[in-house]
């Protein structure tokens, strides 16, 4: 393998790197898109967060700290998934604990199979990047499936209430548009996991064999990542989605009436 | 007469404002009781109400004397089964549609005999059949469940001639068989065909209690104009 790790990109070299913003600011300009602006506010922003992160990781992920701070960070990041799930699907009443169950269920899972079953040591720099990537890729999903159990079940509200008008429990009425609501969410971890390889190269198995990994054990290790990925968000999906089909219900089994957003 | 629902001084207001407004009135349990009046006069929610699709925001209602807020919702369900304005038919098969009704399979045929099916259509696709025919599924799912008490929430405005002479029959069978039903109309000439009594709802309040012949006695000029054929 080449002598070089990615540490050795210094601030000149991240200076190097802007070309390609440069390139896009002037395509933007040539092709009239209008958001020169945009992209560079973004790329500002970026910068800031990411030496922020950085900093603060850098603090977080000493060997010479405690583990507790690590366990801190994760705790973080589940309560902002779970705010950023009941403000992005807002249409469910009260979602906020039951996201917040749902993340705290799946990274207890997936971090219990990760380090419980001795796949990677627990160590700060191997806790905090694999929580993050579950409860990132969760968020999404659980954003998704919570929209779609909405509009299920506003939908196809004449369905429902005929099951509902048979004596059929709200559970029992709503099923049938919370399975589709959580397959549409699940889809794309699938499809992503099926593809991964053929149509790209993952962002973790990269950054290990730009460290200097073997080829052969970033796959192994990116293979594993892929696999906790799809069953934390099996996981998150599942229990958002009966969560949020229970919440659009009344205690005796009516359907709550839902709004169309404005302007549909 | 024995009562089969009774609203005491009901309410039901919604984010669109009032759809029903001091509600008081009786249904007789036995024979077809029409409730009758134009567009969001409120007889569709009148009816939900029954078996509590919708719930009052005052009020009280009595199914058979036992008051609905503590009754078992899934149960009154089963015995008050219900018909809708559009037929509403799941994805799969007739058979697929009345195993949602009774799991386990029996009285399918008896059920679709009821409503003048044969059993040939129980391995038909639900979404190949008229409307007609869907409404007359509707009707042998809702009866599969073995209710007391059968809502129909004009059950015949999406179907043509034939079909609604066929639906009527029918209702008026299971009628006369000891089902007392309750049937929500705006048209006139059914309300004068089926109901052996009627009660007549305008801007959500109840207007008009009685039989049909006392209709045209009535001195309300909102009526008067219902029964002449125009909104009120």
């Amino acid at each position: 393998m080449p002598d070089f790790a990615p540490g050795d990109v210094d601030f000149t070299g991240l200076a190097a790197s802007f070309v390609m913003i440069v390139v896009a600011i002037v395509l933007s300009r040539w092709n009239s898109l209008g958001i020169e602006k945009g992209i560079v506010v973004a790329v500002g922003r970026a910068l800031v967060q990411l030496l922020g992160i950085g900093a603060a990781l850098a603090f977080i992920l000493d060997p010479e700290r405690s583990l507790v701070l690590s366990w801190l960070w994760v705790g973080v990041m589940v309560l902002f998934a779970a705010v950023v799930l009941s403000r992005r699907a807002s249409e469910v009443p009260n979602l906020f604990p039951i996201g917040l169950a749902a993340f705290v269920v799946a990274e207890t899972i997936t971090l219990s199979v990760i380090f419980g079953l001795g796949i990677f040591p627990l160590e700060a720099r191997v806790l905090v990047p694999l929580a993050g990537m579950m409860v990132g890729n969760s968020m999404n999903a659980t954003v998704v499936v919570a929209r779609r159990v909405v509009e299920e079940l506003r939908d196809k509200r004449d369905e429902v209430e005929a099951r509902l008008a048979l004596g059929h429990s709200s559970r029992r009425a709503s099923l049938p548009y919370v399975r589709s609501a959580i397959r549409t969410a699940l889809t794309p971890q699938v499809e992503t996991t099926k593809g991964v390889g053929l149509v790209f190269l993952p962002g973790a198995m990269t950054g290990l064999i730009l460290a200097g990994v073997d080829p052969v054990d970033a796959v192994k290790v990116q293979a594993a990542i892929m696999f906790l990925i799809l069953g934390s968000v099996a996981t998150t999906t599942s229990v958002v989605g009966f969560g949020s089909a229970s919440r659009l219900f009344s205690p005796d089994h009516r359907l709550s009436y839902i709004e169309r957003p404005a302007g549909t | 007469m024995a009562e089969l629902f009774r609203f005491n001084t009901v309410d039901v207001i919604g984010s669109s404002g009032v759809r029903l407004e001091n509600v008081t009135l009786a249904i007789p349990d036995s024979g077809i009781t029409v409730l009758a009046g134009p567009s969001g006069s409120g007889k569709s929610t009148l009816l939900r109400l029954c078996n509590r699709l919708e719930a009052p925001t005052r009020g009280s209602i009595l199914y058979r004397g036992r008051d609905l807020a503590f009754e078992d919702p899934l149960e009154l369900r089963r015995q008050v089964g219900m018909v809708f304005q559009k037929p509403v038919l799941f994805a799969g098969t007739v058979r697929d549609n009345l195993a949602e009704a009774d799991g386990d399979g029996t009285g399918f045929e008896e059920a679709l005999d009821r409503t003048a099916l044969d059993a040939s259509f129980l391995d038909r696709p639900a979404a190949d059949l008229s409307g007609g025919e869907a409404q007359r599924v509707c009707l042998a799912r809702a009866l599969l469940a073995r209710p007391d008490v059968l809502l129909m929430d004009e059950a015949t405005s999406s179907l043509d001639g034939a079909a609604v002479g066929r639906l009527e029959g029918l209702a008026t069978a299971l009628a006369q068989d000891g089902m007392p039903i309750v049937w929500v109309t705006h048209d006139l000439d059914q309300l004068r065909r089926l109901a052996d009594q009627v009660a007549v709802l305008l801007a959500g309040t109840v207007r008009f209690t009685g039989a049909v012949d006392e209709l045209s006695a009535s001195d309300d000029a909102g009526l008067l104009r219902f029964l002449e054929g125009a909104d009120a």
